[in-house]
């Protein structure tokens, strides 16, 4: 196995920032992660990351196992906050305001941004009850409107036409893809502007994985979209931007189609032709 | 550069670059034969070069297939991704020379006429030894994946161009001194314009050369010196 050299890692601490990154029709930036640094203990395992989240684009975070880039999607809607003895410094911005402020309505801040994980965690309960829990942590809507809600929250997801007929059946149920559209649906239904998918399609079968594939195609019209995947040629397929980890380091962050084709750090081109990992 | 992981990879690009690398070697054999065919007006050496087209088309089919398959089975990135675009541009680049060099081998074989003009035969050699030369040094500059030799070879077509249209006007010279000699003229043309293309598809190669390496396209004007479709020809009323 050939590895990095790691020397030159140490080295840059600067990322290339792609000069086209952020200038194609003048994105906004829904989430502007700012110098930020991540601790598991004492273990520094993100090192004054700053990358922006554009809106309504996909990002896709690319790098080998343990390079952060978990880590750094579990910063954005500050899940880590479960787990005693990790924590981040810097700022994360969404729409402006520093999610990471101590008095950050977390829940608020859940609902904002949303998260589905690698594998499938549907709730043991009805397909929807999986949908209309999450929404009734948040609103009270009457049978109807709720009713209409989990519809459409099903409907975004590409599942409606799959489960209408068997709502009442335990989510547990249904295949593994389906099971993880419907957690995309679960995290639709409370109205998130922000989509983080860890690693989405790590446990499901090709058919599945191009159909939550076509499901970011849609779904990044509404939503900002942050992805994590192992899968190479997924990051390119459906990403806008594509951010490159190593070592809890940022090294690269441009246009998908720049990285996938020219990158210009060696440690990129070794990662993403297969000449390390 | 550093080995891929999966070592078959490695297999697989450098097969691409030798199948490429022996195209080009043959395809400077067939020009350097066509031309001493025409040189020699030699028939049996003009039948040999249209025979010998078809292995450079087999090895283009080749490059073809293996590309896709490449393509298909390791779904390559960035400078690999590369790497077997270029072999695609540059073997049907290639392809497109054998099949100059086997047209003017194939004019050899109905050249009917005894007209012969030193001039004209030492400008067409000149200009084959010009385009053969820009050929090994792009073929040099692919193996070795060298920026400055593309670019070199990118830069340099315009002498080619230059002889190119001083035959030209030499032969129209001609045409217009004798009607005799229109039917081998024009044939003659013909051979010196099929050789000015191998140039231009020297120029394409040095253009994916430069693409392999950096990236991106050679955006920089070219300097083009063929001026043949823009000359008149005078005629007495």
């Amino acid at each position: 196995m050939t590895s990095i050299d790691v020397s030159s890692s140490m080295r840059s601490t600067t990322p290339i920032v792609g000069s086209q990154a952020g200038t194609a029709g003048n994105l906004d930036e829904k989430v502007s992660v700012r110098g930020v640094d991540f601790y598991y203990g004492d273990n520094r395992a993100l090192k004054s990351i700053s990358v922006p989240l554009y809106d309504r684009r996909v990002t896709a975070f690319i790098g080998p196992s343990g390079c952060g880039k978990s880590t750094l999607l579990r910063i954005l809607n500050r899940i880590y906050d479960l787990y005693p003895n990790q924590r981040a410094e810097g700022e994360v911005l969404l729409d402006g305001e520093n999610i990471l402020n101590p008095g950050q309505d977390l829940n608020l801040l859940r609902a904002r941004v949303g998260m589905v994980f690698q594998k499938p965690t549907p709730f043991p309960m009805s397909i929807y009850e999986n949908i209309a829990f999450g929404i009734r942590l948040y609103e009270s809507l009457s049978k109807a409107d709720l009713d209409g809600r989990v519809e459409s929250a099903l409907k975004r997801a590409a599942l409606w036409n799959e489960v209408k007929d068997k709502l009442s059946q335990n989510g547990l149920s249904l295949s593994g893809g389906q099971q993880q559209r419907l957690c995309i649906a679960r995290t639709v239904a409370v109205r998130p502007e922000v989509i983080l998918l860890d690693e989405p399609c790590s446990a499901l079968d090709p058919i599945s994985t191009a159909k939550i594939e076509e499901l970011i195609d849609e779904l990044k019209s509404d939503y900002t979209i942050a992805i994590v995947t192992h899968n190479m040629q997924q990051a390119a397929r459906v990403s806008d931007r594509t951010a490159f980890m190593y070592l809890g380091e940022l090294v690269e962050f441009d246009t998908t189609s720049k990285m996938f084709t020219s990158p210009v750090d060696q440690r990129t081109q070794d990662y993403i032709t297969g000449r390390f990992g | 550069m550093v080995d891929h992981t999966h070592k078959a990879f490695d297999t697989d690009l450098q097969d691409l670059g030798r199948m490429v690398a022996e195209m080009g070697g043959l395809a400077e054999q067939q020009i350097s034969d066509a031309a001493d065919a025409l040189d020699r007006r030699d028939l049996a050496a003009a039948q040999r070069v249209i025979a010998g087209d078809a292995r450079i088309d087999a090895l283009q089919r080749e490059v073809e297939d293996n590309a896709i398959l490449t393509i298909a089975r390791r779904q390559p990135m960035a400078v690999d991704l590369r790497e077997v675009v270029g072999a695609l541009r540059i073997s049907n680049d290639l392809e497109r020379i054998g099949d100059l060099a086997k047209n003017i081998a194939k004019r050899v074989v109905v050249l009917d006429s005894e007209f012969r003009s030193q001039q004209v035969m030492r400008g067409v050699q000149h200009m084959t030894e010009l385009v053969l030369s820009q050929i090994k040094d792009v073929l040099d500059a692919y193996a070795r994946r060298d920026l400055q030799k593309a670019v070199a070879v990118w830069r340099a077509d315009e002498e080619v161009d230059s002889v190119n249209n001083s035959l030209f006007r030499e032969l129209l010279t001609y045409m217009m001194e004798d009607p005799r000699n229109i039917g081998i003229c024009i044939h003659l043309l013909f051979c010196a314009k099929n050789i000015e293309r191998m140039g231009d598809h020297a120029t394409n190669i040095a253009e994916t050369v430069y693409y392999m390496i950096e990236g991106k396209a050679l955006t920089d004007e070219r300097p083009k010196g063929d001026t043949t479709s823009s000359t008149m020809v005078p005629f007495d009323a």
